[in-house]
């Protein structure tokens, strides 16, 4: 695939993009209404026609793959399919079209959606309330841990430690540092579960709380979950879910049954609100009653028939959000759920679960897979027995690029050599696992009769492998401007 | 339904090959009692009737087509082309995820460099990085930035920030030895409002980290930061500088010529109708020297084997799938598909035809205020401004807009009182390139018939 010019290049001066509205009003002068030191001379933007700029974007549209391309098996990411219809539901005028200061009287059915999808989120994970406003996991994370230590300081109790094991996903951590808590790092088991022992040893009077994953980042349920969370509140600590991996237990379990007091959901994964490249996701927070009033606020409250906005309890951790989060996923979410239903979400929890079990089964033969479990929703293999070929996992996922599938989350659980976290998702067919599966073992072959074609790969996508040390050594981050 | 396409045949098969009689053998390590609840959930229904349900939550909301609309404060309803949402809707965009692998992710990261290039050159800065997740939050992380860089505890914020940023910032550093100063910047005289800085100069001493100021400030002033700017100097404090809207870029001089360390905003008008608010997209850029404390992806230039141009995330060290708890930020998921929105919009402009909108914003708002003030209204703002402006509501703003809106059908605006109880007999006006003659005399005659 040939180079794609930076849309500058594509400029000329003088040439028009797109028309601007007629003007409506005889035009002010703007030196008339501000300083003239106030206005600027340059304005160094592309002058690109708009045909150019279609293309331009199009073909680079081109040099991506997606989930509508093919499979896109990236574990904890869940890159299921996304329905069609919710971009539609988003697009709809009266959704889309209104604007965050609007009275409530003018935006009863947003607030409606707003209020109907925590409760329908509440009903999925079994926790009385539930707060939409994150607009990410990680700021779910944030908004939990928050609300854990008020929680903690409305009773008397400064505590400034949080436990993670050691394969948890980095935004546990990086979130535990900015909720100004010392992280500990709990090791795991040789069975993949939380370490009783340890976790007993580390639990002292510091602790705020535990973040657990669950089912955990090596696919793999929680066993001792119930005396993992009994351990923790005897300790006077807080039990915070990590609930990226949600998708595996939609009507399976709901994981407030199992005692644990606060979880966030990332709604671009479990509920299929896109990924767009990068976000925007939406990371609702559910939590028991004892932690309802530290929720972020403002939050939507039904009164009588009208929905309101209600003003934040003086316990509250405050606002994390200009407005009320992601509200355009939001829309997403609650198409999604609408659609399925309570058997729908349960089969897809069923058939995401299945799809990794038969990756697993039919892969362990030609990968060494560390945990030898039956495993949820994902599956953790690991390329040590490549590595002795002098074949790195890198080299494995940079292979499946030829092949046209998306790699795995690679090196992730760090807990894990070599890792390869597999995540088929329920939207995958079996044809499209069998092509998965025969591509993997044809990949396994190659490494022993012809590592180099996987050294060298990928030899088939629009680029080959790139030079990060360069790009970090000496960063380019920006078209240079001229001189 | 769950657009799962396993037959139960399939289902059959693969359930031998995993070596287990049925779904449930694979969910034996949940505990047995709270095993297979009951969702208390509505029937699932098809598509033409969730869209049609949709449709009827989203009838129950009035749109800008519904009622003429002044609200700005963060959210402006700009030009979009047309050709925006098209993109956005092409699969290869929306429904990829963060360019992890960049052989096969070269579309979203040159689109990546090419929205950092933009946002340095409209913004006047260095570096800029891939997004955060609204201009809340994108302040409340320069806080936390300069707060590490400088190791000092105070940070000095006025009051003419939109206070929903000042209160996220507020949340963010709740937990941290931060001590956020909210000073005043703007002073009231009877029916009018001034900017005056010296509060914000007079509260930044040496153990201020940051002072943060907004322009157009929240209020719709364009004030020159000059003074603040040198008292942060002399300190060693740091300069944020909050943009209000993005397309005033096009036409004022650019927060990084007047000695910003670290510049933010919310780009969402740039990419979309507002959605309630969100998804936005927040913008954060810096100065060279911070590049490797700034939080979130930022996409870089490189080359392949082949010595191609490319593209690929870099200084991964500063996140947290690299860092852990020593990260610089726990970000990760950002807002990529609004700011590729951004990029295609202000590409498809181009420098005349932003500077065009931002010329035809200032003079929509400019006349809206003479047609309020030839109707009768105050208009307070003593201060050169953009696109919104202030007017003064004798009975209360609050009062004053809900009669507009009942008797006149017009939102005119957003009630100052957000900001200081003091302002409560304020509304603040926006106005956009899209705001029709027909919107400005709907609000001129609605505010001489309801006064």
């Amino acid at each position: 695939m040939n180079e794609e010019p930076l849309i500058y290049d594509l400029s000329s001066p003088g040439r028009r993009g797109v028309r601007p509205p007629l003007p409506q009003f005889e035009p002010v002068d703007p030196a008339t209404a501000v300083p003239t030191s106030e206005l600027r001379t340059d304005l160094p933007l592309p002058e690109a026609s708009e045909i150019d700029v279609m293309r331009h974007f199009l073909r680079l549209s081109h040099k991506n793959h997606s989930v509508d391309t093919a499979m896109y098996p990236l574990g904890s990411c869940t890159m299921k399919y996304n329905p069609k219809v919710n971009e539609v539901t988003a697009r709809t005028p009266g959704l889309a079209d209104i604007h965050p200061f609007q009275p409530p009287a003018t935006a009863q059915g947003a607030l409606e959606l707003i209020y109907e999808l925590e409760a329908l989120l509440a009903s999925i994970t079994g926790f009385p309330a539930v707060s939409t406003q994150p607009a990410a996991g990680s700021q779910g994370e944030l908004c939990g841990l928050l609300s854990i230590l008020a929680w903690h300081q409305s009773r008397g109790e400064t505590r400034t430690q949080v436990l993670v094991p050691d394969s948890a996903h980095g935004t546990n951590p990086a979130t535990g540092t900015m909720s100004g808590l010392q992280v500990i790092s709990l090791p795991t088991a040789p069975d993949g579960g939380i370490d009783l022992q340890n976790l007993k040893k580390s639990l002292g009077p510091g602790v705020a709380a535990i973040m657990l994953t669950l089912p955990s980042t090596l696919g793999l349920f929680e066993r001792r979950i119930l005396e993992v969370v009994d351990l923790v509140h005897a300790a006077g600590a807080q039990v915070y879910c990590d609930g990226a991996n949600m998708n595996a237990m939609l009507g399976r379990v709901r994981p407030a049954d199992l005692g644990i007091d606060v979880m966030h959901l990332n709604l671009h994964k479990t509920f299929s609100t896109p990924h767009g490249g990068g976000g925007p996701g939406a990371g609702a927070l559910a939590v028991q009653a004892h932690l309802e009033p530290f929720l972020p606020a403002p939050r939507v409250r039904r009164n009588g028939d009208a929905f309101e906005l209600a003003q934040p309890p003086p316990t509250s951790i405050g606002r994390v959000h200009s407005h009320l989060g992601n509200f355009g996923n939001l829309v997403r979410a609650y198409t999604y759920i609408r659609s399925l239903g309570a058997e729908g979400l349960r089969e897809a929890a069923d058939d995401a679960v299945l799809n990794a079990n038969y990756l697993r089964a039919s892969l362990s033969d030609d990968y060494d897979l560390p945990y030898d479990r039956i495993c949820m929703h994902e599956v953790v293999l690991a390329g040590t027995r490549q590595r002795r070929l002098g074949v790195r996992t890198l080299d494995i996922a940079k292979r499946l690029i030829d092949y046209g599938i998306h790699p795995p989350t690679i090196y992730f659980p760090i807990i894990v050599d070599e890792a390869l976290m597999i995540e088929p998702t329920e939207t995958e067919s079996r044809e499209s696992l069998d092509n998965f599966i025969d591509v993997m073992r044809r990949i396994a072959r190659e490494a022993e009769s012809d590592p180099d074609k996987l050294h060298d790969a990928p030899v088939n996508a629009p680029v080959r492998r790139l030079d990060e040390v360069t790009a970090n050594r000496r960063p380019n981050v920006r078209r240079q401007p001229p001189a | 339904m769950s657009y799962a396409p396993n037959t139960d045949a399939d289902r059959a098969a693969m359930l031998r090959a995993v070596g287990v009689e049925s779904l449930d053998d694979l969910f034996v390590d949940i505990p047995a009692r709270h095993r297979d609840p009951e969702l208390d959930l509505p029937p699932a229904l098809p598509e033409t009737d969730v869209i049609r349900h949709l449709g009827e939550l989203g009838a129950r909301n009035a749109t800008s087509s519904d009622l003429p609309s002044f609200l700005g404060a963060g959210f402006y309803r700009h030009f979009v082309p047309a050709l925006v949402d098209q993109q956005l809707l092409r699969s290869e965009w929306y429904t990829a995820y963060t360019p992890y692998q960049p052989e096969m992710a070269q579309g979203t990261l040159q689109a990546m460099y090419e929205f950092q290039s933009l946002v340095c050159d409209l913004t006047g800065m260095d570096v800029s990085n891939a997004s955060l997740y609204d201009g809340a939050s994108a302040l409340a992380e320069a806080v936390l930035l300069c707060r590490g860089l400088t190791r000092r505890p105070r940070v000095v914020i006025a009051d003419t920030v939109h206070p929903a940023y000042r209160d996220v910032a507020a949340t963010y550093v709740s937990a941290l030895d931060v001590d956020l100063h909210v000073v005043s910047a703007a002073r009231r005289d009877a029916t009018s409002l001034r900017p005056d800085l010296r509060p914000l100069v007079n509260a930044i001493d040496d153990q201020t980290s940051c002072v943060v100021i907004q322009r157009p400030d929240f209020l719709g002033m364009v004030v020159d930061p000059d003074p603040v700017v040198q008292a942060a100097r002399e300190h060693g404090a740091r300069v944020v500088v909050v943009v209000g809207d993005p397309v005033s870029l096009g036409l004022l001089v650019p927060p990084g010529d007047l000695g910003a360390d670290v510049v933010v905003g919310e780009l969402r008008s740039l990419a979309g109708p507002p959605a309630y608010g969100g998804p936005g997209a927040g913008m954060f850029a810096v100065r060279t020297p911070l590049i490797r404390r700034v939080p979130g992806r930022i996409a870089g230039r490189t080359t392949d084997l082949d010595g191609k141009n490319a593209f690929v995330l870099t200084l991964q060290t500063r996140e947290q799938h690299i860092r852990r708890e020593r990260a610089t930020s726990n970000i990760t998921t950002n807002q990529a598909l609004v700011t590729l929105g951004a990029t295609i919009s202000l590409c498809a402009l181009g420098r005349r035809g932003l500077r065009e909108i931002a010329e035809q914003s200032l003079t929509a708002a400019h006349r809206a205020a003479q047609a309020l003030a030839d109707a009768g209204a105050v208009i307070a703002s003593a201060a050169p401004y953009f696109n919104e402006f202030i007017v003064h509501a004798p009975g209360g703003a609050a009062a004053r807009l809900e009669r507009l809106r009942q008797e006149a059908n017009v939102l005119a605006g957003i009630d100052l009182g957000c900001v200081s109880p003091t302002f409560a007999d304020l509304i603040l006006v926006a106005a956009t390139e899209l705001t029709t003659a027909g919107d400005v005399e709907a609000l001129a005659s609605a505010w001489a018939r309801t006064r």
